[in-house]
């Protein structure tokens, strides 16, 4: 791509896990060849629908499980590399990857105290001197995500949602990550809290320079929180794209249908507004058609489509779009 | 739209506040303020079930039923003057007449010496048995070792099968299949056989070794009793805690907690097992009583406990020749045997209700 520096760069990334069926092992292809590369500071907004391998992106970034193959580059050290074998030792990685959980009610040990919760990552990477500089920055920290410091001594089960997050935020921000795999982090949360907390995640960005992957399938919110989007359908980037320019422009069949189906508020120009309804279901990971993976579902598709998947290629101004009629 | 146009519904339950002034208002104090901040108690998972152990009138009287066990047998060896082992002796003689002596019973030459020294001897409560050994102090030893066993067997069948299990359950996959398939392969031993086998070899080997050490008094049988505990009967422990382990390894907290970097036993020690624990307690409860009855008929066949000593089950054996005419020796130490495993059964189901949330 272009000679900028990257914080993050994933080359032709494959994450397959192995299915038994029966005797046999399959393997699901969750993640199929993906490229994409994060500026420090920059927001990459990853979206799709269910089940199209996004949050296995991210947590293969975080190695929280093993790559099949493919090469992750964080700020300029090789952290996986199958070809050359290199496979790093995540440990010391750990302070600056960081990520938030889809679930605010799940990624809370139930018998932990916040100020537990939050101190995990200060104990496990040794990051203060006493414990009253532990318990300063794990009060600064929650400060940070708007948490009253007051309520350190509670337990997760005793806030709302919107407060949980908040705690899983700082948990996150407690090593001072350099990137964050936001997985999903409002999709649990009510429509009013979701807009809280996307503008905290916009605040914590203006003043600590982290850079995100957003994980969500609102294309709305991740519109607002992107600087770039990349549009996934069953484990292959099917186009990527500056936010705007992939709102305005769409490309990619599969990308228009996502934009058509976002809600309108105003009825008056939803009664307008034409909407692209897909046939057919999302076929199964395990049985992925030839070629192109949405050609089963898109109207455009030719013979082409069956016989080879389309690379990436450039539309102009760091535009990508994988298909090989648009 | 003009206010006075509204007409108020007469069934309107709206205050109109045309009617008042800020002179019919007053400020509220700090103190009524104060009364505002509903502040729950924080409280923690393990206050949480104890509050609800409370409420559950069974489970509080088989405490209180257990309690007053071990204080008895914790207490009154200290001021009976009899011993388990020795036949009663009057003024330093042994005393021939004093066998098989009914409750509260005083044997002749006891009497004789009541009455020439004036001293009041301390009565034989439970009467005494064939050999002329007071059977209360008996049976105090009898529960004293039944309950050792027990518990000693309970912790370590519970240790076992927490670490195999959790080692088992957390790394999943090879790990996993191999150590299962060994549970697999003990379960199918039968134990009884193991436990007669293991008694006999033991007994020739030890017998001399243990003359002088701790394990004298508890015996060859005590001791291949308590290795197949250890050997065999876990296996039903670390299937509990597997199963346990595989549905709150999936969590996400777990994996938030090794995406911090946190390292593998400290994710057992700190998130996974804590949030287990309550199986745990419940199931140690429930293992106790098992143990006890495990001993109580090994002891019944002849394995168990050696002579002098006694367990709840050695001494129903040895009533069982007089059966007819000394019911109560055989009595007794069943009565001890059911309140004790009926009491901590129930104690164990209170447990699971008041920790294992789930079931409600």
């Amino acid at each position: 791509m272009s000679e900028e520096k990257y914080l993050l760069e994933v080359e032709h990334l494959k994450q397959y896990f192995p299915i038994k069926e029966g005797f046999r092992t399959v393997p699901l292809k969750a993640v199929d060849d993906i490229s994409f590369a994060i500026k420090p500071g920059e927001t990459l907004g990853l979206v799709g629908e269910s089940g199209c391998g996004k949050t296995t992106v991210g947590r293969t970034l975080l190695r929280l499980y093993q790559p099949t193959a493919g090469r992750i580059v964080f700020d300029g050290n090789v952290l996986f590399d199958s070809e050359k074998k290199i496979d790093v030792n995540m440990h010391p990685y750990r302070k600056q990857m960081q990520m938030v959980f889809q679930d605010p009610y799940s990624s809370l040990d139930p018998r932990m105290t916040v100020e537990d919760i939050i101190g995990e990552p200060l104990d496990v990477h040794k990051l203060y001197s006493s414990k009253g500089e532990r318990r300063d920055k794990i009060l600064s920290l929650m400060e940070t995500v708007g948490l009253n410091a007051e309520h350190a001594m509670r337990y997760a089960h005793e806030f709302s949602g919107g407060q949980r997050q908040r705690i899983g935020i700082a948990r996150a921000l407690a090593v001072n990550p350099k990137f964050i795999v936001c997985d999903e982090p409002v999709s649990a949360l009510d429509v009013s809290i979701q807009a809280q907390v996307v503008n905290m995640f916009e605040e914590l960005q203006e003043k600590l320079g982290v850079a995100y992957l957003f994980i969500a399938h609102d294309l709305l919110v991740v519109h607002h929180i992107s600087d770039r989007i990349a549009v996934m359908y069953l484990g292959h980037i099917m186009e990527i794209a500056d936010a705007d320019d992939l709102n305005n422009n769409p490309v990619h069949p599969y990308t228009l249908s996502l934009l058509s189906a976002v809600p309108i508020p105003d009825p008056e120009t939803a009664r307008k507004s034409q909407r692209i309804i897909l046939e057919g279901d999302v076929p199964s990971p395990l049985k992925m058609p030839s070629g192109c993976p949405f050609r089963t579902r898109c109207r455009y598709a030719t013979e082409q489509c069956a016989k080879e998947m389309p690379p990436l290629t450039d539309r102009g101004d760091r535009h990508f779009v994988a298909c090989w009629n648009k | 739209m003009d206010n006075k146009e509204i007409k108020k519904n007469l069934l309107s339950a709206q205050v109109d506040l045309s009617k008042f002034s800020s002179a019919n208002f007053e400020k509220a104090t700090d103190e009524e303020k104060r009364q505002q901040d509903v502040m729950g108690e924080s409280t923690t998972f393990f206050k949480d079930g104890m509050r609800r152990l409370r409420k559950n009138p069974l489970a509080m009287g088989s405490i209180v039923v257990l309690a007053l066990i071990i204080l008895i047998i914790l207490i009154t060896p200290h001021f009976v003057p009899y011993s388990y082992d020795q036949i009663i002796s009057v003024g330093g003689v042994r005393d021939k007449g004093s066998a098989n002596l009914g409750f509260f019973e005083y044997s002749q030459k006891e009497l004789q010496y009541m009455e020439q020294t004036g001293e009041d001897l301390f009565p034989h409560i439970f009467g005494t048995d064939g050999l002329g050994r007071d059977y209360f102090i008996r049976v105090i030893y009898g529960t004293r070792v039944s309950l050792a066993v027990g518990v000693v067997a309970a912790i370590m069948v519970v240790i076992i099968g927490i670490i195999y299990g959790s080692v088992a359950g957390y790394f999943g996959g090879r790990v996993d299949l191999i150590m299962m398939r060994i549970v697999d392969i003990i379960y199918s031993l039968p134990d009884m056989l193991i436990i007669i086998l293991l008694s006999v070899v033991l007994k020739e080997n030890l017998s001399g070794k243990l003359t002088g050490t701790v394990f004298s008094a508890l015996g060859a049988n005590m001791i291949s009793m308590f290795i197949v505990f250890g050997l065999l009967y876990w296996v039903s422990m670390a299937r509990l805690i597997r199963g346990q382990i595989l549905t709150i390894k999936n969590n996400e907290y777990v994996l938030a907690a090794r995406c911090i970097g946190t390292s593998n036993a400290k994710i057992l020690k700190r998130h996974i097992l804590p949030n287990c624990l309550s199986v745990i307690i419940i199931t140690t409860a429930l293992q106790i009583p098992s143990a006890i009855f495990t001993e109580s008929y090994l002891s019944f066949l002849g394995l168990g406990v050696s002579v002098p000593l006694a367990s709840l089950g050695s001494l129903a054996n040895d009533a069982r020749s007089g059966m007819q005419s000394y019911p109560g020796r055989l009595v007794i130490p069943a009565i001890i045997i059911c309140l004790i495993v009926l009491a901590l059964n129930l104690l164990g189901d209170g447990l699971r209700d008041a920790f294992d949330t789930k079931l409600d």
